[in-house]
């Protein structure tokens, strides 16, 4: 291997660029976008703390989907003696009111497009002007 | 060995070219089904299963038939069948590729198709349909290559070969079988609820698929150095004819036991297809024009002079498979749903995107069929 | 050979392994749903009779059997999103208006009370005891629960219709296109998801109502009381006090299905 030093060096190289977003946010904490969903129904307490929804949201869903179609169990979750169906439309749409300002905003950043919305409601949103 | 395949004639890289240009046109309607819909197609909520599915029950039989010259060499020692085993498996796993895209493209939310694996079903024909097909396709994936990778090097196949061999004979019945309880076990369509449902399927797969294999070995030996010999193909012409015989055999069972027992549900699908009812008849001019090759067919391939003869032999065989091809595919499946379980007649024609997607997907299943018999003769070739 | 002069794996036996390590973590779920998934063939039996058994009885004596009576219907379809579709082949339908002579053609021969050549009976999805729709379904998006009814996952279903073949009654419909995009916007009920394309959808004795105690949109809205839904478990009920003294068909009951939609004709 005579061309070690060459491969090994052209080998950290590609590395840096390629986790370069990876290890400057880390770095330096400052990433070019962040994004910030908006809550516009802002004041009752959520199902779930924010840390654990911003992971497990989809998680949570699909398992109050299991839970609620395929074994009938609709019992609603109380917080603070508020009830809350287990429903993405009856709950979650409820207080995130605004799909585009809470939803999409962190979705669009990560290049996702969940299907949830082809099926459930998502609540009639106010026109606004284009930022 | 797959270097073999990427090196050609201009006559072999034009038959290429053309059937990507197929596949490229059957992906462009595919894409147009994906955003818009099965609407697209002919079917309905009547006649809820069309020529996609019809594709995918004529070529499961045509995969099957592999085992009709695997059992005679790997079991009784049918010599004459050595050399076009492998044409048999590499025939078996175009076929079943093309099961595989025909299922896929039938599919609501295709994207969904892991669901099957995720949420096994033990209960449902789909579900063991889905397994024995995939098990079927690696049998002959495996058994196939390995074969013909020792063939190439002069050594002896592999000795866990073997009894690859010795289970794809009767995974290839069950294959068929599955397919065949897929319409079997349903009570609401009388067309498909008669005991015989397997034993017809796998006689007409044991026409059609060795039919298949007599063209190709003739196209074999027309285009390249490779004769597969005249024995094998005789061979090969007189399985057909039995099975063909057998199979319009069935054919007059069903009618039969429709007709004589008198129940009227029994001969309404029947009636359908090929006399027509209440005015609807577009099936039965392909109803008859079956009848009509399936009796060619065996006039030429029971008669042994004409049956000796490769040109007579050809035409009866092209007969039987466009025969079963209509019979099975068309009628069968399109026919069960007619009358509706309201007995109301529905009737299905295919649309232009839909047999486009269906051109699509037998130009990838020649694709394949083209690349693995382009590497089998180059091996031959070379040896 | 399986190792070459380093000791180290050949190309051959690395992939043989990846793919045997890759089937068994794969095959190892599949394995464990097949056993410890959920049961879909609860069905009650005379040693295990479920303790709630939901069934339906259409009093057709009651009903107005009119063309221009629709009440049932256009609720349930305004209710759970169904959409109007005008081409027939892409029509979905929860329920609607069969005539006797094809709700029940095999007692179409011969002669028929005068009334019943015109009737139109009101046909769903029959939430049989014994459903071939849920024997065939490859990933259980259908399933019988133990109260009998036959449910629809719209999230699990791929779409492949084998379920429309199979149930004897057509009572299933397939989202051959996007329904949104027929539906009109403004009158979506926003309590109700609708569908999306490539899925099949069929009456689910509205599930969602009975598990909070109320009855199906079909039986509240019917002016004339015609359909009647209650509990074959409870014999004060009274689909149970209906059917214990009126004679009531049901429909192909010669193919083990086991329909819990009765007729009274």
């Amino acid at each position: 291997m005579r061309d070690k030093m060459k491969i090994f060096a052209g080998a950290a190289i590609f590395l840096a660029v390629a986790l370069f977003p990876l290890w400057y946010v880390r770095t330096t904490g400052k990433a070019s976008i962040v994004p910030e969903p908006k809550i516009v129904n802002a004041g009752k307490e959520c199902v779930n703390a924010k840390e654990y929804m911003r992971e497990y949201h989809m998680t949570m869903l699909n398992e109050w989907r299991d839970e609620v179609v395929r074994e009938g169990r609709r019992t609603p979750i109380v917080i603070a003696g508020v009830e809350y169906q287990k429903s993405l439309s009856d709950a979650c749409m409820k207080c995130h009111a605004n799909k585009s300002d809470f939803c999409d905003v962190c979705h669009n950043y990560l290049g996702v497009s969940p299907t949830c919305w082809d099926c459930h409601n998502s609540p009639k949103e106010p026109k606004h002007e284009i930022r | 060995m797959f270097e073999k395949a990427l090196s050609g004639s201009r006559r072999y890289w034009t038959l290429v070219f053309i059937l990507l240009a197929l596949v490229g046109a059957g992906f462009f309607f595919y894409l147009r089904q994906l955003s818009d819909g099965l609407s697209i197609t002919g079917m309905g909520r009547d006649v809820s299963w069309g020529f996609y599915i019809s594709q995918f029950t004529f070529l499961v039989g045509v995969a099957a038939s592999a085992v009709m010259v695997v059992l005679p060499y790997y079991l009784h020692d049918f010599r004459a069948f050595g050399k076009i085993t492998i044409l048999g498996e590499f025939l078996a796993i175009s076929a079943v590729s093309m099961c595989v895209l025909f299922i896929f493209v039938d599919m609501g939310q295709p994207f969904r198709i892991f669901n099957v694996f995720l949420h096994p079903s033990p209960n449902s024909m789909m579900f063991w349909d889905t397994v024995v097909l995939i098990g079927y396709l690696l049998l002959n994936l495996f058994i196939g290559w390995a074969t013909l990778g020792a063939e190439r090097k002069g050594v002896a196949p592999p000795a866990w070969s073997r009894p690859l061999i010795y289970i794809s004979i009767p995974w290839a019945v069950s294959i068929h079988t599955v397919t065949a309880f897929l319409y079997a076990g349903i009570p609401g369509r009388h067309l498909w609820l008669t005991a015989i449902m397997a034993a017809r399927f796998l006689a007409s797969a044991f026409a059609s698929g060795p039919a298949l294999l007599i063209l190709l070995c003739m196209i074999v030996r027309r285009y390249t150095r490779f004769d597969p010999g005249r024995e094998p193909i005789q061979a090969l012409g007189k399985i057909v004819a039995y099975a063909m015989t057998i199979n319009v055999f069935f054919i007059a069972l069903e009618f039969f036991t429709a007709y004589y027992s008198g129940i009227p549900s029994h001969s309404h699908s029947l009636e359908y297809l090929f006399f027509g009812l209440e005015g609807h008849g577009s099936l039965a001019p392909f109803m008859w024009t079956s009848m009509g090759l399936a009796a060619l067919a065996l006039t030429l391939l029971i008669n042994p002079s004409t049956r000796h003869n490769e040109r007579w032999l050809a035409t009866g065989a092209a007969a039987v498979f466009f025969s079963t091809w209509l019979d099975k595919g068309l009628g069968l499946v399109v026919g069960g749903f007619i009358p509706s379980p309201f007995e109301s007649i529905t009737e299905y024609s295919p649309t232009v995107p839909e047999l486009m997607i269906s051109l699509g997907v037998w130009a990838i299943g020649f694709l394949i069929l083209t690349l693995l018999y382009k590497i089998t003769v180059a091996v031959r070739e070379e040896a | 050979m399986k190792y070459d002069k380093n000791y180290e794996l050949s190309r051959r036996e690395f992939i043989r392994k990846a793919a045997l390590l890759g089937l068994s973590v794969g095959g190892s779920k599949t394995l464990m749903e097949v056993v410890f998934g959920d049961d879909i063939l609860a069905a009650s039996t005379d040693e295990n009779p479920a303790t709630v058994r939901w069934a339906m009885v259409v009093d057709m004596t009651k009903c107005s059997r009119r063309e221009d009576c629709s009440d049932c219907m256009a609720v349930c379809h305004r209710t759970h999103n169904v959409p109007a579709i005008s081409n027939r082949r892409h029509e979905i339908k929860w329920i609607w208006r069969e005539p006797f002579v094809n709700a029940f053609p095999e007692l179409k021969e011969g002669r028929l009370r005068k009334d019943l050549y015109g009737a139109g009976f009101i046909v769903l999805c029959n939430h049989c005891d014994n459903p071939p729709c849920v024997r065939v379904c490859p990933t259980r998006a259908t399933w019988r629960r133990q109260d009998g009814i036959v449910m629809m996952d719209m999230h699990r279903c791929i779409g492949c219709r084998y379920c429309m073949a199979a149930c004897p009654y057509g009572s299933r419909s397939f989202n051959w296109m996007d329904p949104r995009k027929i539906l009109d916007e403004k009158a979506i009920n926003q309590d109700y998801p609708t569908r999306t394309k490539g899925v099949v959808e069929k009456c689910d004795f509205c599930a969602e109502r009975i598990d909070r105690g109320m009855l199906p949109v079909c039986v509240e809205a019917c002016k004339e009381k015609a359909l009647v839904f209650g509990n074959l478990s409870d014999a004060g009920s009274p689909v149970s006090g209906l059917l214990a003294g009126r004679f009531a068909i049901r429909r192909k009951p010669e193919l083990g299905t086991r329909p819990e939609v009765y007729y009274i004709v």
